[in-house]
Formats: C-alpha cells, structure tokens, sequence
C-alpha cells in the first residue's frame, strides 16, 4: 500500500532459491496449457466497482478515446527508473505499459490479471527436460523505444543483466538459473554460462533450470525479468530511462517533480493480452504534493487519480460525495506484527500467543480506514489466496474467522510466560495510520502486562530497521504484498529459515522463526507444485496453520485499495497483479 | 506588587492564567469522577451513550460507500466527550487537561531552567567582562547562529532516539524532562544577552566599586550586589519565557518529536486532530483555542509585571 511496500529480498536470500531448487521434482509446469498462457491461481474475492472489463476478457481498443494526457499525483518519486532495479508498487504498476518480458501477467481486470500470457514470445513453451528447460520463439518485428530491433542477444543480455545490477530479486527469483550460482559471487562477469542461450537465426532462446520450478513462469513476468537493449548499462540506471518496448516511453523523470511518459513512437500491438496499446498520448506522475492536496486536486479535476492510499479522514468525504469516482478493491496482502522469536519477551511461545489473543483487530481495521477497506485477518495468507483455508486460531469464541480478542486469556499468558511488567516497544512507521495502529497496539500490550510503548520511525527506513537484528526490534507493524500469486511468496519468503539473515538489512524473515519440520513441509509444498498444485496448496495451508500455532506474527488485516478518479477518468480496470491498468484509462 | 494590582489587564490575565492551571490540576478529578474514562488508553472499540442510545465511540460511515470511521463529536455534556474523541476513541476533554499539565509545566520549567542558566552565563560575562566574557558570548552566539526552531527540533530528533546520557545524569528518551532541558538550553541567548549588557552597566556604577573595594569577593558582589539589580528583568522575562516555551513545546509535540504518546501535551493533541481536521475540526481546535489563551495571558502578565518593575519602559515605550 505504502510507497516502498515490496520487500526487497537481496542476494542474501540466494540459498532459499537454491533450497527450493534443489527439492524440485521432474514435472512439467502446471500452470502451461495447450492454449499457449498459464493459468494462474484462483484470485480473491471482490470486484472493482464500476471498473470495465472486470471479468477479466481483453477489450477491443475503442478509438474515439485515444489521446489526453492523463495526470497522476504521489508524494515522491519511488527511486531508480531501472526496472531490473526498483521494487516498488509505484513503478512496477507504471512498468506495465513501458516494459516487456518474454512473459507478462495479463492486462485486464480481474480474475485474468493473474494470468501469465506470452509478450516478446510466441507462446509459452511446456518444458523439457523434466520440467528444467524452456525454450521460447521471439516474436519479429518488435523494436525498443530507441528504434533499435529486439534481438535474442538482447534477451540473453537482460537477464545476464539481473545479476550484473544485482537486482533485489536475483538471488531469490533467478537463482534456479543455471550458472547463477557464478553470477551471484561475480556479478560483473555474469554469463550464466549453460543457463541462457540465443540462437539469433532461428529467434529462440533457451533457459536451463537447475531443478522444474513451478513459479519460473512467474519470475519472468515481473518487471526484474524485463527485457532491455543489450546496450543497457551493467549498472544501476538510476534516473535515466532505459529504452524498453512497451507502449510508452519515460521521456522525462525528476525524482523531486515528475515522471513522464510518451507514446512509444516504434510500438505497433502485438498482443492486446501481454501489452495493450494505451489511450493516454501522455502519462504524467507529479510529485510533491501531500496526499491530501491530491485528493483536492483530483476533486478539482486538476489531477486525474492519487497512488498514494488515501487519508482515513478524507475517505467518508469520498464515499459519498464522489461515490461514483471511487474504486475499492481487494489486494493480496497483509498487515502484521511480526515479533522477534530471539528476543525477549517474545522467545517466549506463550508471550508471542498472548499478542495474537489479545490484538483487537477490529479496532485496528477500523484505524486503517473501517471494515469496507479492511478485513480482520486470522492466516498469513490473504483470503483466496492460492493455499489460503480459513482458520483462526486467536479467536473469541472460536470459529474460522476473527470475532474477538481473549484479552483474559492473553493476561494469563503473559504471567504464566514469566515475562509480565516488561518493557515492550513497538516500532511503526511515521505516517499516520501507522502511528495510530502502533498507538493502540501499545495500548493493548500495557493493558495485559507489558510496559509498552510505541516509537514511529520513518517510513524511509523502518523496513529495513526492522529487519535487522542488530537493532533488536521486540515486535513492529509490516505489510507485505505480493510479488505474483503463490503461496510461497508468502510463507517461505516471510517464514522460511533461509529468508532469516542475522545482522542484515535484508532478512525478510523479520520474526526470525525458523522451524526445521515446518521448513520441511515448505520445501515440500514447493516440490508438490510442480505436480500437483491442489495437494501443494493442501500442504501450503497446513503451513499457515502451522506457523500460527507457533504465533510468529499476528496477522492484523487484509486491505483493500482505493482508487480516487477525476470526473472524466473511464475504463478503469484493477488488475490484482498490478493495480490500476494506467495504460487503459479515458481521458478523453 | 501594588502597581501589579491596579493594571486590570494584568490581573485578568493572571485570573485566565489560574483558573487554567487550576483545570489542568484537576485532570484526573474529571478523567475518573466526571469523566469516567481513560486518558491514555486506546478505546477504538469502545461504546457510549447519546441521548440514552449506545454509539460507538468512532462509528463506520454508513453513507455512500461506507469508508472511513467518524470518531463522536463533541456531545457537550462534562460527563463524557464534552469536546469528542480523538483517532484512538479517547476523551479529548481529559486529554486536554491533562495535556495542559505537560504543556504548562514545560513551558514554567523550562523557562526557569533558562532564566538560570542566563543569570549565569549573563551575569558572569557581565561582570568579569575580559576573556571570560570572551567566551561565553561566543559560546551564546553559537547558540544564537541557529535558528531556535530548527536547534530544537535537530536536538529532539537526536535525544528521542537515545536519550541524553551525561556523565551521571541520565534522561530517557521518553522522559518530560527532555523538552524541558531541550527549550532550557536553545533560549538561553535570548535573556542572557540582555541581562549581560545590564550587568556591563551595572559593573560600571559606584556601589558596585564600592563593595569591590571593601574587599567583598566576586562571588559576594554578584550574589549581593548584582544579582538583585538583574532580578527584576528576570521576572519579567519569566512569563514571557513560558508563553515562549510552551508555544515551542506544542510546535515540537504538534511534530511528534516533544511529548510522546500515549502521553498528551496541547501539540499532540493537535497533532492528533490534524488527520481529523475535516470530520471533527474540535479535536484541533480546543488545544489551540487553550494554547492562544494561555499564551496571551502570560504575554499580557508578563507586560504587567515588567510595567510594575520598570515604570520607565512604559513610558519609554509609550514614546516610541
């Protein structure tokens, strides 16, 4: 939801992908059908209201709507341009009309949008080889902004590329490549020798996987997968845009003013699925203005739509007086306390349960802006989510879902964990919704026994405070989204032993919760995918289970987001991969 | 005291100025006997009664598409949310009493601490005059080269994360006494300036030379001789100093970096009521309406006592 709420799971991560690649079983992808797109999991729940084409079919492009400029607000630029680079809900989102990877999660509203189709290629191969090789045809004819012709060179050179630019993901997403193992240690050399081939005559490239990995197509189609000219530099872009073969292109960025993206003028569609062409001559994200200002301004119609989430205390103003211009949808995400299994008080088991009894989720869903934006959450993962079977173990009375907390129950607990009258900190982000949750998390702590306090840092650097062990942080708030629909994403990344990493910034696994059995089931589980997704999921949800009785985090809620349009916004279609399809709103 | 009596301004003032300390004192007689509530605690589950109907402290909107949550409006009645309730469910009434404590009291110890160190720092560069003036005016304009917003706020920043901790004296970060040794410490040039030139002249008159010359030591001349001349400027900058410091301390609060919460100080109230601006505009409103008050009757007091003191300054500044 916020700015930066992608976790960037580093390098440091690198032996959870060679875990997992090393239980992979000899399968095809389940996820590949004859159709030529992989299915992908059954999305959650809900609908954009009022948004067009929400039941996920592609819509023929409708000429009388073409051209405008249409103007979004944010409060800051999200950092680099580099699409191999920046891991960011922001530009990921803006990425989906300006890049192209060989796969691409489909551009519609919907269910559809966590369908992974082919882009740059053909189709999507079924792989050989036990699942461990994929070999895709490119397409002719496609060019990058600059004008120059996509090439399989440039293929091979984009995902050599990944490790050259050490890209947050490359030792977690793309480490099952073959030869990773070599770029990960010298990144500037990266050939991936025996991992990626091209054969300029014939147009294909092939991939070798260490082991089948039933989320490769996955991998491939979030933006550090994009494709770029080979002559992209070996390092970071930063704020200079790298020609890509989208629809548009950036043609101007200032991180203290805007963005600013051109029709691609070398565009021609090729797969109104993979990437559509826009409506838009012209998209411009301005920054500098506080969200409530955005909000004015959309309200004047002098901007066309706010990324950042709207302020709790604009949201009744909204609701009713611009009913028709609000869009609420669902997101697979979560908001957490994770707590600290290495640092007292929350060592203790008993302690860790005591927060899940006692957290009055309903009250703090009614801080992040009420239950219409919010619901109580009980697993780790989101509901509808692939895994996802509810279940609430911190109830009163029980039942699957959150009714109540025990807060007697939680008092006892406290005692009988010997921990009762310690000092307890909380730490939460600076903005406001945070520091409201932290409030009355604190208060909630003090009320069973703790002596608790909430401390807001700044939202730059809390993520990555909180993560690292070195600031013994007891308990903090967090969210986390998805990267693309699977469980793992979830459990693994957020739970699994290789994702805890002492004494570094990048140790996603901020409870630091380590359990070898429940690894086991993880690495099995992940197996299990290549075969048999339902079983996986099966297991994936034992998981969840799993990891809650053993209390690791308290789940607080499961979002929802909400889109602000002008008057004269239409076509708006949420797509649960990357929100809001920028590329396909009216204007005009 | 007679000529303080008769300035009606003056003495209007300081009857605001009582019956505010007098309200904030009895904070928790209103939190538990009038109130029945807790000051401090989250209470966004939380239901009450109006007109003889439970509500929910901070009710879902029910309109349109039913976003965001309302916390109740001002229901003036003494016996609960005579002003509402803030983000958290909490009654902003005790809170404000309480937060006027915390506010007064840093604003009144904090200038003291200041109006001290300047009678130091002010009254020892004065009098010794040479490289110990030298010094310690160097040692003032340093201060003074910052702007004193900015200083506080630089040295709030820094001691909220870790406290201060010098040689033996310790304050934890979320201590009270913080702000207060904060605004203390970034005033100082503003009195002890004057009081330095005050003392230069002083330094200059025949009784001061005579005690030098009867063999008192410095200490003696200062503390019997200087000392009480100063006195009177020192009173006059006291009230002033409080109105300047509390302002500052509710700027500090009102940025997160003064009072900590669950804690309340009139800056964290309006703090609180900043993301409520549009939908219950009092939460803001009653901490700054206390603020103003507060701060005009010591302004107002201060001019009073200073035209007791020194007559002359009236009519000085009548002429101009």
């Amino acid at each position: 939801m916020r700015l930066i709420r992608r976790s960037v799971v580093v390098g440091a991560t690198a032996s959870l992908a060679a875990l997992l690649a090393a239980c992979g079983g000899s399968s095809s992808t389940p996820a590949a059908s004859g159709s030529g797109s992989a299915a992908g999991s059954a999305a959650s729940s809900g609908s954009a209201s009022g948004s067009a084409g929400a039941g996920g079919e592609v819509l023929p492009f409708d000429p009388a709507h073409k051209g405008g400029t249409l103007t979004r607000f944010a409060t800051a630029g999200a950092g680099t341009l580099d699409p191999q680079i920046n891991y960011t809900a922001q530009f990921w989102q803006l990425y989906q009309g300006v890049y192209d990877g060989l796969a691409m999660f489909k551009q519609v509203a919907g269910d559809g949008s966590f369908t992974v189709v082919p882009d740059l290629v053909t189709e999507i191969p079924k792989p050989t080889n036990d699942g461990k090789t994929y070999t895709f045809t490119l397409r002719k004819g496609i060019k990058f902004s600059d004008g120059t012709e996509l090439s399989t060179d440039d293929v091979v050179a984009s995902f050599q590329r990944i490790f050259k630019v050490s890209s947050p993901t490359a030792g977690s997403f793309y480490n099952g490549i073959v030869g990773a193992d070599a770029c990960l240690k010298t990144p500037a050399s990266c050939t991936l020798d025996g991992g990626i081939s091209g054969d300029r005559t014939a147009g294909t490239v092939t991939i070798n996987l260490k082991a089948a990995d039933p989320e490769f197509l996955y991998k491939i189609a979030v933006p550090h997968a994009s494709v770029l000219p080979k002559s992209a530099p070996a390092k970071d872009g930063g704020s200079t845009p790298i020609p890509g073969t989208g629809a548009y292109k950036i043609t101007s960025y200032d991180p203290n003013k805007s963005l600013v993206l051109d029709r691609n003028p070398n565009f021609t569609e090729w797969s109104r699925e993979a990437q559509p062409q826009g409506y838009p001559d012209k998209i411009v994200e301005q920054y500098g203005q506080t969200t409530t200002a955005a909000v004015t301004a959309v309200q004047n119609g002098q901007a066309d739509t706010v990324f950042d989430d709207i302020p709790a205390d604009r949201l009744p103003e909204l609701g009713t007086t611009f009913a028709s211009q609000v869009h609420v949808n669902p997101q697979s995400a979560y908001y957490y306390l994770p707590m600290n299994t290495h640092l007292a008080p929350f060592d203790n088991p008993k302690a860790r349960q005591a927060v899940n009894w006692a957290v009055d989720r309903a009250a703090v869903v009614k801080l992040f802006g009420g239950s219409n934006v919010a619901q109580p959450a009980c697993t780790i993962l989101p509901p509808g989510f692939p895994g996802f079977e509810p279940s609430c173990q911190y109830t009163s009375p029980a039942g699957d879902s959150w009714t109540g907390p025990d807060l007697a129950k939680a008092k006892q607990l406290v005692q009988e964990s010997g921990t009762a009258g310690q000092a307890v900190q909380v730490i939460v982000g600076d903005d406001d919704v945070q520091k409201a949750i932290g409030e009355n998390v604190a208060s909630t702590l003090t009320a069973i026994g703790w002596k608790a306090t909430s401390k807001p840092i700044s939202n730059n650097i809390q993520f990555t405070y909180i993560q690292n062990t070195k600031n013994k942080v007891q308990i903090s708030l967090s969210s986390w989204f998805q990267d693309y629909p699977a469980a793992s994403d979830f459990l693994n990344i957020l739970f699994g032993c290789a994702s805890f990493v002492p004494g570094s910034d990048s140790s996603i696994n901020i409870s630091g919760y380590c359990d070898k059995t429940v690894q086991a089931k993880m690495d099995q589980a992940y197996a299990q995918g290549s075969t048999d997704q339902a079983a996986a999921n099966k297991l994936w949800a034992q998981v969840d289970r799993d990891v809650m009785t053993a209390s690791a985090a308290a789940p607080l809620f499961t979002p929802k987001h909400v889109d602000f349009l002008s008057k004269r916004v239409g076509n708006y279609q949420w797509s649960k991969q990357f929100r809001m399809i920028v590329s396909q709103a009216w204007v005009q | 005291m007679r000529t303080l009596r008769r300035n009606r301004v003056a003495m209007a003032a300081l009857l605001v100025l009582l019956a505010v300390v007098a309200l904030c004192l009895l904070a928790p007689v209103y939190e538990h006997q009038v109130a029945h509530t807790d000051a401090f605690a989250s209470n966004v589950s939380g239901t009450t009664v109006v007109d003889g109907k439970p509500s929910p402290i901070l009710a879902p909107t029910t309109d349109g598409l039913g976003l965001g949550v309302v916390p109740i409006g001002p229901t003036w009645d003494l016996s609960h949310f005579l002003f509402g309730a803030d983000g958290q469910g909490r009654d902003v009434a005790a809170r404000l009493l309480y937060g006027g404590r915390n506010s007064l009291l840093i604003g009144f110890s904090a200038a003291l601490l200041c109006c001290l160190l300047a009678a130091v720092f002010g009254v020892s560069a004065g009098y010794f005059g040479g490289i110990v003036d030298g010094v310690l005016s160097r040692v003032l304009d340093v201060i003074w080269a910052f702007p004193v917003y900015l200083l506080a706020i630089c040295l709030s920043v820094v001691l909220l994360t870790g406290g201060l901790h010098v040689g033996p004296i310790t304050i934890e970060s979320g201590s009270l006494l913080l702000p207060v040794v904060i605004l203390g410490l970034v005033y100082v040039p503003y009195v002890a300036r004057p009081l330095r030139g005050q003392v230069l002249a002083l330094r200059e008159k025949e009784f001061i030379s005579a005690a030098v010359g009867s063999g008192a030591s410095d200490l003696r001349v200062m503390r019997r001789e200087v000392l009480p001349n100063v006195l009177p400027t020192l009173i006059v900058f006291l009230p002033l100093m409080t109105s300047i410091c509390m302002l500052t301390e509710s700027a500090l609060s009102f940025l997160s970096i003064g009072v900590q919460p669950p804690d309340a100080s009139w800056g964290t109230i309006i703090n609180d009521g900043l993301g409520l601006l549009y939908t219950r505009p009092a939460v803001a409103l009653v901490p700054g309406v206390a603020i103003a008050l507060s701060a005009v009757a010591l302004n107002l007091l201060g001019d009073g006592v200073r035209d007791a003191l020194d007559p002359k300054a009236r009519l000085r500044g009548g002429d101009a």
